[in-house]
Parts: structure tokens; sequence; C-alpha cells
């Protein structure tokens, strides 16, 4: 029987984990903008020698 | 030679718009003004054009700034509310750019350090149109930074009173919030479930472990999630008003103590999986309910619509200052299209005034040396010197934000619908406990508490709770994809008691920026490009209409152009004498009758041909919904002059008072009075004249054709192009209305079945586990449902 409550404490401290983590993000603002990152990484870096499609 | 009608389908490369006055050809692309030309020219020197290909044509249209417009950005008392970090090499500051709107815009933004090394990095919010540049101070003035933003077509939009921090930190709050009781929520139904499903005896160790797990997990849902319940509750207390608050937090606390009590005593194990259900389902109906629309802002004031700082002399020279510091007696220069931030005397010969802002008048004014001019005017031409006779703050515009309307907090009197549900309910519940206490006081004392706890357990109206913020939420959605933005979900309940209904006239009837120009009279083709032509050269608001109205071209040019003010216009185009203006002006006899407001007569070579009549154009479809609006429709207030009587007659018919000449103080006396007959009150205007209207009335909708530049403080923004379906919103929310009543039954329904289970003893930990969710689902989907259901019924009417 001590080994479920084992278990349960080991699953609980993780679950508990993953929810500071989310706390963490939600203060640092990463869900301020959700649209912007989305776009941004498919900007393409500028490489000096090519021209820009047009 | 006339280059016709084909030059109409020429957009812009730049803004996308048609090339209405001119066309300018740079690399073979056509541009519809200078500003737009000049973007270009600035994009393509800094080998940034790959702009024109992520959208097509993402510009914005816009005038050319001249070169000191941001240069207040460099005072110290200004900068130092901006940056957000300062140091010798570096710099941050953030600017809110209403032009943001789409992916162009964002990979320019981001790309600044191209344009200017004294860029260090710059990131965009799309949602709520911010950009954050960091900036080396050393090569680069904060000014500079806005002259460059400025130059590429997005002007940044200073305003050092917004506070959105405070804002964000709020909802961030909340979804944490949820975020807890979702998580502790799921992990007491998971140690829950070896209860439902009924362990053996043998494992009462292992039954004491998960409850008290249980009650581990339960303690932060109740002291951080919940707090906000026993809070407003206890202010409800302390105002003696029983609202929807009161009985969810005593059905919490009993929940919560009797569950406590259970497990400690090792009686039972308790009910905390209704407990941190309720509270995470009662947290989503207020994270739903609280949609907002980042990009709009809902509680502007006048300091929005004013500059923040104008050149002031001292000591010869021109320095820019902020208005607040403005002192009677300052000389004060306002350049072309800039407002006039406090009462003034006129020092120079002459200066057209806009007081469009005030009072919704569309045509300028001439003032002359000496003559006061208010603040809110905006100048048109050239530059205009000022003596301050009054601040800002004491100005005859400013002080309307004196009147007590604006002094209103936010929460109005109103009763809301859910809260006098809420009184009734509690009174009832209250009433049963206090039988079903008697009942087993007398037959079995020792139960009695078990019983009364019950009782107020299931009593915690969840469903009721959550109807409204469901309800209102989805309607608010459906809204705002028709372009209706409401500021919060308490409007469609105002909206729907409205039985009167009051409307501006210019922006919101009429269309002020694009008035209707018609000829009467004998003009032949080519003779329209060269009146085109000809009033393309003056900077006079009707010549502007004029240029912009005729779509003809020509490649003459004028020779002896002149512009006598407050007669007219001359010039000679292809050997012909053109003359445009008064009566008296065009043809030099005084015989005929007087120039009537907003027209124009045309002399070619002398010869009378005819005039232009400029007209304020009305919206279109107007005439269906105000028939459906009907009776309710109760008056136009213009602070226009009564030019345009007889064309709002036509369209408003006689049941409804036309009233012209009013000023911003007249129009809110206006809905006040309407107000004391016990009438429910929408207004509906645009400019800062109706700020005041908008403000006292019960609901104040804002009219704008562009979400991105100023509306006045307003309960909700409404977009020019679904005004005509004006009437239908507020069907709409009556029936939102009426949906709420019919979830409000089905709620009560699960309460009555939980209470019979209550108070004959029987509310066993699995019944209260399963009627919760049952219930809030129930709500919720029917609410959700129905809306949709309301909104597809009601909007799609359109089409007919």
């Amino acid at each position: 029987m001590i080994i479920i409550v084992l278990l349960i404490s080991i699953s609980l401290a993780i679950a508990l984990t993953f929810l500071a983590v989310f706390f963490w993000n939600i203060k640092s603002g990463q869900y301020d903008d959700m649209y912007t990152p989305s776009v941004r990484m498919l900007f393409d870096p500028k490489k000096d020698d090519s021209k820009p499609v047009s | 030679m006339v280059a016709a009608e084909k030059q109409i389908v020429t957009t812009c490369y730049h803004c996308g718009q048609v090339c209405e006055s001119e066309v300018l050809l740079l690399d073979d692309k056509p541009f519809c003004c200078p500003g737009c030309q000049t973007v270009f020219e600035i994009l393509n020197t800094h080998d940034l054009c790959e702009y024109y290909s992520l959208d097509k044509a993402p510009g914005s249209q816009h005038a050319v700034a001249g070169d000191d417009v941001y240069a207040y950005l460099d005072e110290k008392s200004v900068r130092k509310k901006l940056v957000t970090f300062d140091s010798a090499e570096f710099a941050s500051v953030q600017f809110y750019i209403p032009a943001i709107h789409c992916v162009s815009c964002i990979w320019l933004l981001e790309n600044l350090q191209r344009v200017d090394a004294g860029f260090l990095h710059s990131e965009v919010n799309f949602a709520r149109k911010t950009v954050s540049i960091d900036f080396n101070p050393q090569t680069m003035a904060l000014s500079r930074v806005g002259q460059w933003l400025a130059d590429i077509g997005y002007a940044p939009s200073v305003n050092l009173e917004r506070n959105t921090p405070m804002k964000t930190g709020v909802s961030k709050q909340a979804v944490l919030k949820l975020a807890l009781a979702g998580f502790c929520f799921g992990n007491v139904m998971l140690f829950s479930f070896p209860e439902y499903l009924g362990l053996d005896a043998t494992d009462a160790g292992l039954m004491r472990v998960f409850s008290w797990l249980n009650l581990t997990l339960s303690i932060p849902v109740f002291f951080y999630s919940a707090a906000g319940y026993f809070q407003a509750s206890l202010k409800s207390f302390q105002q003696r008003q029983i609202n929807i608050d009161v009985p969810i937090a005593a059905g919490l606390l009993a929940l919560f103590l009797r569950s406590a009590y259970d497990i400690i005593t090792a009686t039972g194990p308790g009910y905390l999986d209704s407990f941190t259900g309720l509270v995470f389902f009662l947290l989503i109906g207020r994270w739903f309910q609280s949609k907002t629309y980042e990009s709009l802002a809902f509680d502007r004031d006048f300091t929005s619509y004013f500059p923040l700082a104008v050149q002031k002399q001292v000591g010869g020279q021109w320095k820019p200052v902020v208005i607040y510091e403005l002192t009677p007696g300052d000389t004060i220069r306002i350049r072309n299209l800039e407002i006039i931030p406090a009462d003034s005397v006129l020092l120079d010969a002459s200066a057209h005034i806009d007081y469009s802002f005030v009072t919704g008048e569309a045509r300028p004014v001439l003032a002359h040396p000496g003559d006061m001019v208010y603040a809110g005017g905006r100048v048109i031409g050239p530059p205009a010197s000022f003596v301050v006779e009054k601040p800002t703050s004491q100005s005859h515009l400013t002080s309307l934000w004196n009147n007590d309307a604006f002094r209103k907090t936010d929460e109005r009197n109103y009763q809301k619908i859910i809260d006098r549900a809420a009184r009734r309910f509690t009174w009832i519940v209250l009433g049963i406990a206090v039988l079903t206490a008697c009942y087993w006081f007398y037959t079995a004392p020792s139960s009695m508490w078990l019983v009364i706890t019950s009782v107020l357990m299931v009593a915690c109206p969840c469903a009721l709770a959550l109807a409204a913020p469901f309800t209102y939420g989805s309607m608010l959605r459906v809204m705002g994809r028709h372009a209706l933005y409401l500021k919060n979900a308490d409007v469609i309940e105002r909206l729907a008691a409205v039985d009167a209904v009051v409307f501006d006239k210019t922006g919101t009837i009429t269309l002020g920026d694009r008035p209707d120009v018609s000829f009467v009279g004998n003009i032949a083709g080519e003779e329209y490009a060269w009146i085109k032509l000809l009033t393309s050269y003056s900077t006079h608001p009707l010549s502007k209409s004029i240029a912009a109205a005729i779509r003809l071209h020509t490649d003459d040019v004028v020779t002896g152009f002149k512009e006598i003010p407050g007669k007219g216009i001359e010039g000679v185009v292809a050997c012909h004498t053109i003359s445009i203006g008064s009566a008296s002006f065009t043809v030099g006899s005084r015989d005929l009758m007087a120039t009537p407001s907003g027209h124009v007569f045309v002399a070619i070579d002398g010869e009378l041909r005819g005039h232009m009549a400029v007209q304020a154009s009305v919206r279109k479809d107007l005439k269906g919904m105000l028939g459906r609006l009907g009776r309710r429709c109760v008056a136009l207030l213009s602070g226009d002059t009564d030019g345009d009587r007889a064309k709002m007659y036509t369209l408003f018919g006689d049941h409804v008072q036309l009233h012209f000449n009013q000023s911003p103080h007249d129009k809110l006396d206006y809905i006040r009075r309407l107000q004391q007959q016990g009438k429910k009150v929408l207004m509906v205007g645009d400019g800062l004249n109706d700020a005041g209207a908008l403000k006292q009335a019960d609901v104040g909708l804002a009219v704008t054709d562009d979400t991105g530049i100023f509306t006045p403080a307003c309960d909700g923004i409404l977009h020019g192009s679904q005004i005509q379906s004006l009437d239908r919103f507020m069907q709409l929310s009556k029936a939102s209305t009426r949906i709420l009543k019919i979830a409000f039954t089905i709620s009560f329904m699960y309460n009555a079945v939980a209470l019979t289970f209550a108070v004959t003893g029987h509310l066993t930990p699995l019944v209260a586990a399963i009627l919760m969710p049952l219930s809030s689902v129930s709500v919720v989907g029917f609410s959700s449902i129905a809306v949709n259901a309301a909104a597809r019924r009601i909007l799609k009417k359109k089409s007919v």
C-alpha cells in the first residue's frame, strides 16, 4: 500500500512542477501576445548578398 | 489631354487606396500621395522592400509630418515618463501605434535597425498595437525615434497617462486563479475516484490519505482562487445589498467547512471535489465574460485628442512645451492640422479653424486677429500664433469633463438582473434552511447541523452565476464578430432596456470627410479635369472635397494661380481662365443672390457655368434601420448648422426631433432631460463633442470607421459600416436577456432537485459530485447554443 502513496506523491510533485512553470510563464508575459511570435518565426533573416524577393 | 476613367483603378502601391487626386510614379510604381511615396523611398534606400511582398499594399495613407513634430519627446519630463529604461548607451521605450494592422507592419517594425543604426532592437505586440524599441541614446534622440516611425508611416500615438500594465496585471491574476483551481479540481477528482467506486473497508488507511490530500489541495483554492467571492460578499454586506456573490460565498464556505470537519473527524470523505469544481467553473465564467479588446480604448478623455506639447515662444525662440505647463499669456504656434490645446486669442492676420471636434460642424471658421479661439479647434492652412487665455484644464471644451456625468463610478446604480434573482434566491434558500432546521431539530437533533450545511451547500447558485457570464460573454463575442465592440458584458443588459435612441449627425449619420459633390450647370468632360487641377492647388476644405470628387486627370498645368481668402481661387489652365468661389467672386457682379453655404460657383473665361454643391453624404442603408427603430428613435442632435435640416427630415421622418447648433453641453443636458422622463437612452455619436452625451446616456456607442483612431469615452465602439444593424443589435441584446431568464429557470430546477436531496438528508458526496457539474454544463451549453442561434436568426435577416 505504501507504494501507492509513494507513486501519488511523485506524480503530485511532477504536476506541481508543471503548475509552477505555468505560473512562471504567465508572470513573465509569455502569453501576453499570442499572435506576433507566430508571424515572427516565418520571417527570413536577411542575407547580405541576396536580393529581397519582389 | 485627359487620361480618362481608367485611372480610377490605379491603386497606390503603398497604401492600396485608389489614387484620387493625383498619381505619382516612382520606379514604375503608382503612389496616391507624397506621403506614401516618401515612405517607399525610405524603405527603398534601406533595402526594406520586402515589406511590400509580405502583404499587398500594406501601408496606410499618411500626411507628411513636419520635422520637429516629435521634438517634445526630448523634453525631460516627457522623456522620463515614456522611457522604461535609460542609461548612457541603451534606452527602451514603448509606443502605441494605431497603424499596425498586418504582417508587413510587424516585419518592418522589427527591422528598424536596418533603417538607422541607432535602433538596437524592436519588438511588436500585435494585439496591443505596440512596439517596444531599444535604442542607443548617444546616436539617436528619442524624438528621432518618433520621427523615424512617423516617416515610415507608423506615427506613434503618445499618451502619458496610458496605464495598460495595470489592466493586464488584473487579467493575469484571474488566469492564475483559474489555473490553480483547475489544477486542484483535477487532482481532487482523481483522489476522489476510489470513493465514488467504493473501496473496501480494509483500505481505510488509504482513504484517509486521499482525504487529507484533498483537503491540502483545497486550501489554496479556498484562500487564493475563491478569495474574490468572499471579499465581494463582505463588501455587499457592508453596503447592505445582497448580490450574487453572497449565496455563492455562503455555499463555498459551507462546503469547505463541512468537508474539513468531515475529514478531520474522519466521519466522511467531504465534498471537496464539488467545492474545487465549483470554484473552477465560477472562475471560468468570469474569465469567459471578461473578453476585452486590447487595442481598443473605451475610457479616453479629451487629453487623447489634444497634442502633448506645443511650440511656445521662449526668448525669441520656439521651444516645445507640455500643454499642462501652458499659462495664460504664453505665445504658442500651431501648425496645419494641429489642435489648439487651450482657449486663446489669435495673433496672426487670419487663420482657418476647424471646430469639427468640438461642434461637429465640418466647415472651418475664419478667425481674425484678436478673435478668441477655443481649445479643440484645428488649424487648417499655414501655421498661426496665439496667446493663451486660459489653461487647458479650464478651457471651454474641457470644462465638459468637470460635469457630474464624468464623476460617476463605473458601476452605476443599475439593478442587474442577476442580483435581483440572487436576492430572491437567497431569501428562499434561507427560508428553506430554517424550516428544515426546525423539522430536524424536533425529529433528529443530532443530524440538524449536517442537514443545514447540506442545504447551504446545494444552495450555492453555481449554475445561476454561470448563466449570465456565458450568455453575455457569448453575446459579446457574437457582436464583436459583427463589428460592435462592447466595453463589457453589463452593457448588453443596459442595451436591452433602451427605449430611446439619440443620434449625432456628423460622422454618425453623415460622413464628415467624404462629402457628396454634385454639379449643376453646363460643363463638359475636359473642363472637370481643369476644375480638379485648379482646386487641388488650394488647401481650402471645399476645394479639397471638389478635387477629391472629380476622377478625371489632366496633364496641364495651372499658371497664375491666385487664392483670395474668403472669396475663391483663380488660375489659367489650357489658355482658359477659371475662377471658382463665391457668386460675387466668380462673375464679379453683386446682383446675384448670396452664396448658399456649401455652394461654389464656377466661371470659365468670365462666363458663369454653374455651381458645385458640397453636401455631407449620408451613410448607406440608414433608412431601413431607422424605420425598424420607429418611435424608439427620439432625436438627432447636431453641432452643425441646420443646412441639412431638409435632408435629415426626409431621412428621419416627423416623429424625430431635429436639434441643430447643439453645444456639447446642450447634448448632455438633452440626454439628462430624457432620462428624467424615465427613458433609458442610447446615444450614438462619434466626436469629442458627443463625449458628454455618450457618458451621460445609459448606453453610449461611438461610431468610427477606423477602430484605430480615437473615440471618446463610451460603452461600445460600433464600426461605421454596421450602423444600419443597430436595431438588430438591440434586438439581440433583448434576446440575450430572454435567454438568460430561461437559463435561470434551468438552474433553479437543478437547485430544487438538489434541495430535495439536502432537506431529506440524502445529499451524499457522490450526489453532489454528479449534480454540480451536470447543472453547470447544461446551463453553459444552453446559453452558448441559444445565443448563437439567436444571433444567426436575427442577423441573417440582413441579406433580405
